[in-house]
């Protein structure tokens, strides 16, 4: 489906994750934070680079990933994206959401 | 009222590597989709926060038929050891933290962790026989009390 996103039209899943992300940039990255009410610091920012790395990488994020990763602690990674961390920092990377259970 | 689960309290009250690892799992995945979750210790549950213990669990090979082996063998010296071996080799390859690194990981979440007075009490430990990031230790019945809300599901493993 479609959905306009900053100003363009951006095809995403149900669930609004990116379908294509050759249509990510961080204009659009904005806009998502902002639907899930976080503002994006530089924090965030190195977060998102660290799991655009992995998705280059096409290594499977997980939170284990995340506490050995040397960019960011789970207790912050928590406190920098509530209410489903790694879920809300896919969507807003613009990439698919996880499929692990772990 | 609203079907919505919020908050998922779990009981541990078994010692062997699969349980523990059951329980960790789900109150993992429900702090990931932004659930409240909660583990209560008790009785065997309590060796997976034992600082001796909690690297030493093991998987059940007598009494339990999915292991697909005869109860006599899994009686054997060692078997339980070389289970616990494959299994945990195999929980590696899928990126599964050791029960340590899992607490940790449980604890930085959010997610609480508590153990079971009257259980404490009857093994005779103290609390510097538990893990550093326990929350503390409760009686059922102050367990009970942080159920008390809407969305809230207890589950017994």
């Amino acid at each position: 489906m479609k959905k306009v996103i900053a100003n363009k039209e951006i095809d995403v899943n149900e669930e609004g994750y990116l379908l294509d992300f050759k249509q990510w940039d961080r204009e659009i990255c904005e806009c998502i934070a902002g639907e899930c009410d976080i503002v994006l610091t530089e924090r965030h920012w190195e977060v998102i680079e660290y799991i655009h790395d992995k998705h280059h990488k096409e290594e499977p994020l997980s939170i284990r990933g995340i506490k050995k990763s040397g960019v960011i602690d789970v207790k912050e990674f928590y406190s920098l994206f509530p209410g489903g961390p790694l879920k809300k920092a896919t969507l807003i990377a613009g990439i698919p959401k996880p499929k692990s259970c772990i | 009222m609203s079907t919505k689960v919020k908050k998922m309290l779990f009981i541990l009250s078994k010692g062997t590597i699969e349980n523990a690892y059951a329980a960790f799992v789900m109150a993992n995945g429900a702090r990931m989709e932004g659930i409240d979750s909660e583990i209560f210790f008790t009785f065997f549950g309590l060796e997976a926060i034992q600082k001796k213990k909690l690297d030493h669990l093991r998987v059940a090979t007598v009494g339990n038929p999915a292991m697909h082996m005869p109860t006599m063998l899994g009686g054997l010296p060692g078997m339980e050891a070389l289970a616990t071996k494959m299994m945990k080799k195999e929980m590696e390859k899928l990126d599964m933290p050791p029960i340590g690194e899992f607490l940790e990981i449980l604890s930085d979440s959010g997610c609480k962790l508590w153990g079971c007075k009257l259980a404490v009490d009857m093994f005779h430990l103290k609390r510097e026989d538990l893990i550093d990031d326990l929350d503390g230790i409760l009686t059922i019945g102050d367990f009970y009390s942080r159920a008390d809300q809407e969305g809230c599901q207890l589950l017994f493993i």
